[in-house]
């Protein structure tokens, strides 16, 4: 069963409830999806066993010798990359989108395209089960085809050792790199707090999930930092048909936890936040659908 | 006019609490401010401002429409095209455009000697701008739920900067990748919003060697100040970083952001140092130049 933790609004706690999740019973497949910006390798140091090359896409590059100034690319690019300057022909690294358009009608054949090679993807074991993630190199773009290169890693663990449980920590927003977390997953846990940004990126968010239909939950975290506006989320989810699966309290040792490089669960297994998120994992999975 | 853009790699930190603080701060200080929300996946800027809407543009981009008496199924228009946004199955005449794959490039229309295909547009979200008081403005970017990639937007939404105004404020979206590249390009100064944490400080070092690649002076704001540990100051400390403001978790704060409003409104001595940091960016930027 694949169950994918997401948010909309960034810095809600997904990473940490992910964590959690993870170390709660059974040996799982743990996915950092957040690409961009993976950070539960710090908590659970995997061991390096697997390193894979992912290649981005390509920038278009010019070859000066080649080129005449004749400036057809120029009118044939549609993502204003490729401009005069200082009378010469000169394409944006920045703005290239590496559709290859412009390496294929131009008729001196002076303009090639160079791949993107420096994000990783990668694999090891950790001391719940396996784990993958992702990193994408700064600026790159198509983060969401390195989400299902994660995504299909994490299956194949899976299956080759027997744990049926995966979790995904999703990425914030409702882009790309979140369509690809959420496409095809059994279960998605939607992680908000009580702000008026963290009600309407969860509104987006939903709204995203709705194409999708799986079977999705909310947990308002932090909830008692704003209880109104919690219970106006919680009114929100009802009227919408989203379960609220559990409130989380403020409290300081997550941020602990993430210091001692421990999940919340592992830090304290009996606090009072460690049993909550064990009802909310119990009321999540054995759901019938 | 000075640019300036407020970013982090990780969520959540406070990127839109300081945007809209400073912006409520020079407004005050009869500035004229645009503040720009680039986070067009999760724009939130808005709800903080008494505003009145000034107008409003669909961000659109073209995509192809076959036309299947004129297709013999060549293949070449899939052949071009870089995204796998045509599906393609000769034998059984079968030919589709996955329009949320295509970005539009055009590259299959100059593909097609058959003129089997022309172009319709899409809309890929909205670009709107708001006043609010006298002549200050907020340009918000908003891509429609299920877009992939919200570049596009946050391009347009760029472009609207009347570059008659003195100051423009650009709320980024998180993380390193290709979105937030493309707000911090063209701005003169990036303040970073970080978190003291594991997490937090992982993030911040991804943006420091990101904005390091493409050449941005920028600085840091600790959010949450006292929790966590001291790792991001001997970071910015070893790193010849400047810190431009250390702000304590404060229940009040968190409270006043979690309702909409502004802190910079009935804190004075955090407004004030609010506009000192503008004030010294606006004066290092001009004496550099």
């Amino acid at each position: 069963m694949e169950i994918a933790v997401i948010s909309g609004k960034g810095g809600t706690g997904k990473s940490s409830i992910s964590a959690a999740f993870a170390t709660l019973n059974g040996k799982v497949v743990l996915a950092d999806c957040d690409v961009d910006a993976a950070n539960l390798y710090l908590i659970f140091n995997p061991s390096y066993e697997e390193e894979i090359v992912y290649i981005s896409g390509s920038k278009a590059v010019i070859d000066h010798s080649l080129c005449t100034n004749c400036g057809i690319c120029m009118d044939y690019c549609r993502f204003d990359a490729i401009s005069l300057i200082n009378d010469r022909v000169s394409i944006s690294e920045l703005a290239c989108d590496g559709c290859v358009l412009c390496s294929r009608i131009c008729p001196e054949n002076a303009i090639t395209m160079a791949v993107n090679a420096k994000s990783r993807m990668y694999s090891g074991s950790f001391r719940n089960g396996e784990m993958v993630y992702g990193r994408l190199s700064p600026g790159e773009e198509n983060s969401g085809k390195l989400v299902n290169m994660v995504r299909e890693k994490a299956k194949q663990l899976s299956k080759e050792y027997g744990l049926e449980t995966v979790i995904l920590d999703g990425p914030p927003g409702i882009g790309c790199p979140v369509i690809s977390t959420l496409t095809g997953v059994d279960r998605v846990v939607i992680v908000t707090e009580p702000t008026i940004s963290g009600l309407h990126d969860m509104q987006r968010l939903a709204g995203l999930i709705k194409k999708f239909n799986p079977e999705a939950y909310l947990i308002i975290n932090k909830y008692d930092l704003n209880i109104s506006m919690s219970t106006q989320i919680e009114k929100w989810c009802e009227e919408n048909y989203i379960p609220v699966a559990g409130k989380l309290s403020f409290d300081k040792n997550v941020v602990e936890a993430m210091l001692q490089g421990k999940s919340i669960i592992e830090l304290n297994p009996y606090s009072n936040i460690s049993k909550k998120i064990k009802v909310i994992w119990n009321k999540i999975i054995n759901q019938k659908k | 006019m000075i640019k300036i853009a407020i970013a982090s790699g990780k969520g959540g930190t406070g990127k839109t609490f300081i945007s809209t603080n400073i912006f409520y701060t020079l407004q005050k200080k009869n500035f004229n401010t645009i503040l720009v929300d680039c986070d067009a996946e999760a724009p939130n800027d808005v709800a903080f401002f008494d505003t009145e809407l000034i107008s409003s543009n669909e961000v659109m981009q073209m995509v192809p429409v076959i036309n299947n008496e004129n297709c013999t199924f060549c293949g070449k228009c899939h052949e071009y095209c870089n995204y796998n946004a045509i599906f393609l199955l000769p034998p059984m005449k079968i030919i589709n455009v996955i329009e949320d794959l295509c970005h539009g490039c055009g590259a299959c229309t100059v593909a097609c000697q058959f003129e089997a295909i022309s172009e319709k547009p899409v809309s890929l979200g909205q670009v709107t701008s708001y006043s609010t008081y006298d002549t200050n403005s907020i340009i918000e970017a908003r891509i429609n739920i299920g877009v992939m990639s919200p570049v596009s937007v946050i391009k347009a939404a760029i472009n609207k900067i009347d570059t008659e105004a003195d100051i423009a404020i650009l709320d980024s979206p998180p993380g390193t990748s290709c979105p937030f590249i493309q707000t911090v390009a063209q701005t003169d100064y990036v303040i970073l919003v970080t978190e003291p944490t594991p997490f937090g400080f992982s993030d911040l070092k991804q943006s420091v060697e990101t904005l390091r690649i493409i050449n941005k002076p920028f600085g840091v704001i600790i959010n949450r100040a006292d929790i966590g540990n001291n790792s991001v100051r001997e970071y910015l400390r070893k790193e010849n970083i400047s810190l431009l403001m250390e702000i304590p978790f404060k229940k009040e704060i968190a409270g006043l952001y979690s309702r909409g409003k502004i802190v910079a409104a009935t804190d004075m001595s955090f407004r004030k140092q609010l506009q000192e940091i503008v004030e010294n960016i606006a004066t290092d930027g001009n004496s550099s130049n």
